[in-house]
């Protein structure tokens, strides 16, 4: 009876992500089927689900908002992380480790909702300030913010993987005489290679799932950020992201049920195409959370 | 942030519902002790973001003119407010457009009853820009400029304004709505003939939200409810054409329909109202119910002739 109780809850992981995955799939279904067009869904920036006379369905600039928001946001959250977690776990005394390790994890328990607070009336006006952009919202203020919230996240599994590096080698560094800096950079980190590369992947996969402060921070803004000529990439544009996409318009977007001859009113398409950008981010993040276990293995198989 | 309001405050629309049935199931229960206490009714009302502070101040006041009957508000848009209705989840739906012939269609589909309108307030849709802004008119093909898909107007020297001046950035920041809100629908419809935003707007998911940041940022101008001005912000007088004179939102220049952008706040039935909430709507039209509209910086219906 107890053994088949822990059973149903060792299993309802799985039966929950494929009931999950069943819903918004059957809700976002019949868009795939009536009016999916693979190459303007994916290649048009135009986003008009509710216009009156042309409603258009491209998501090229949802994507790149996401994609901007996620640069920025590792750029900045990869060196902190990795720097501190080497510093947790190699360099400083236990009683500065463990302080270390509360107020990380405290960072994480920060609520989305108040990050995204804090890039609206702190990091707005003082990115206005310091470059002269008309507004502070945008992919620079909403990357530092979600570059912030992903610290604790990559810090605790890219800490544990350097930890995971055996002893003996460290040991053997320190006989052949190395200094500390080169054993860091010659012996820890190549071992722990695969672990810190899973702690990115998952912090890649926090910021692209991001949604309260980034609907908060980025401005909101249907644009693309990136060009063809220098710069580039242009961090101080808003932008918009797909979750946030899904969290502003979700709630009023109306649910239609097919009407007769089974076709539904066009009212009801922006509903459904909200559940196909929904499957589109479950496919992202499915996709790195897939790279980053296979990756976590792969060091587990060469031990 | 009125994502969250208008989420939570649905969910507690739903709770209440919940709980009226409790109420009213155990009232059947107890009915034979004949406690003096009369049975409490709820109205429970959903809808615009626009109109939400409105009939929250009426709720409140209604509950002291009417101790036996609670109002309970909740916001998430005008879209919103009509699928609640048509659900059955609430009594009454604010709205600050009308409802289109398919959602008509589908209330008389699901529930057989007619929606039934009342117009409850009128409401200018105002035209915000920051204090700092020397702006002082703009016309409503300008504004179809700076909104509208392929409109020309970027840049605020494009208006004639130095922005040098005030020392502020010369591109115009357009702050707009979320794509499915009654404002957002109405400003479309208004100064955009039906055609379509031009991309790359901040889409906020509030009325307040909208005023807040034109209040923040010197380049800004929003659109937004005229009940939701403060000190800090600056009305942008609206002209019909290029060479006649610009109107403020006042409550004299929507009345004498002078002001171009003035709409009518709804709120719907399905079928006509049963008493209690006829009631309501008949308190709502009466001097006591529009001296609130007045308070909250709308344009009341009933004193017209005035």
């Amino acid at each position: 009876m107890i053994v088949g109780l822990i059973y149903v809850c060792g299993v309802s992981a799985i039966i929950f992500v494929f009931s999950i995955f069943y819903f918004v799939w059957r809700e976002g279904a019949p868009f795939l089927y009536d009016c999916f067009d693979f190459k303007s869904f994916f290649t048009s920036p135009e986003w008009y689900p509710t216009s009156v006379g042309n409603k258009r369905y491209g998501i090229l600039a949802l994507l790149a908002g996401t994609g901007s928001v996620t640069i920025v946001a590792m750029l900045i959250a990869v060196p902190f992380s990795l720097g501190t977690a080497i510093f947790i776990a190699e360099f400083c005394g236990k009683k500065t480790k463990e302080g270390l390790k509360i107020v990380i994890e405290l960072l994480a328990a920060i609520p989305s909702v108040v990050w995204g607070f804090i890039g609206l009336m702190v990091m707005n006006p003082i990115i206005v300030k310091l470059t002269g952009a008309a507004i502070g919202l945008n992919a620079l203020n909403a990357g530092i913010i979600v570059g912030l919230m992903s610290v604790p996240i990559i810090v605790s599994i890219a800490e544990d993987s350097i930890r995971a590096v055996p002893d003996g080698y460290i040991e053997a560094a320190e006989a052949l005489g190395a200094t500390r800096w080169q054993t860091v950079y010659k012996v820890i980190l190549p071992a722990a290679k695969n672990g810190l590369l899973a702690a990115i992947l998952l912090g890649v996969g926090r910021a692209v799932g991001e949604t309260m402060a980034v609907l908060m921070a980025t401005g909101h803004s249907i644009n693309v950020p990136f060009s063809a000529e220098f710069p580039y990439f242009h961090a101080l544009d808003s932008v918009r992201t797909l979750t946030a996409t899904i969290a502003a318009e979700l709630g009023e977007a109306p649910r239609l049920d097919a009407g007769p001859g089974g076709i539904f009113p066009p009212e009801g398409r922006h509903y459904q195409v909200l559940f196909v950008i929904g499957i589109v981010l479950f496919a992202i993040t499915f996709f790195i959370n897939i790279t980053a276990d296979l990756i976590v293995k792969g060091i587990r198989n060469k031990q | 942030m009125s994502l969250i309001r208008a989420w939570s405050s649905y969910k507690l629309a739903e709770v209440c519902i919940i709980a009226a049935t409790c109420l009213t199931l155990t009232g059947c229960g107890g009915s034979e002790k004949k406690t003096a206490t009369p049975e409490k009714v709820v109205i429970a009302t959903s809808g615009s973001d626009t109109m939400v502070n409105l009939a929250q101040m009426w709720a409140e006041e209604y509950q002291k003119v009417n101790p036996a009957v609670t109002v309970e508000v909740a916001g998430g848009g005008s879209g919103v407010g009509i699928r609640d209705l048509i659900q059955g989840v609430i009594t009454i739906a604010n709205t600050s457009r009308e409802m289109e012939s398919a959602e008509r269609e589908q209330a008389k589909q699901k529930t057989g009853k007619e929606p039934v309108e009342f117009v409850v307030a009128y409401d200018a849709l105002a035209i915000y820009a920051n204090m700092k802004n020397p702006i002082d008119t703009i016309t409503m093909d300008d504004l179809a400029g700076i909104y509208g898909e392929n409109g020309p107007i970027e840049k605020w020297s494009q208006l004639g304004i130095d922005m040098k001046a005030i020392e502020a950035n010369d591109e115009i920041v357009r702050i707009s709505r979320q794509n499915s809100s009654g404002t957002y629908a109405y400003f479309r419809e208004h100064v955009l003939n039906k055609k379509d935003f031009k991309m790359g707007s901040k889409d906020m998911s509030g009325s307040k939200d909208v005023v807040e940041l034109v209040t923040k940022t010197a380049g800004a101008i929003g659109y937004s409810g005229m009940g939701y001005h403060t000190d800090h912000v600056k009305f942008v007088k609206v002209a019909a054409k290029k060479g006649e004179p610009g109107y403020e939102p006042s409550l004299d220049n929507v009345l004498s329909k002078k002001y171009p952008l003035a709409r009518s706040l709804l709120m719907f039935t399905l079928g006509q109202p049963d008493t209690t909430t006829k009631a309501y709507i008949d308190w709502i039209l009466s001097p006591a119910g529009q001296e609130i509209v007045k308070k909250s910086g709308y344009v009341p219906v009933a004193n017209v002739k005035k």
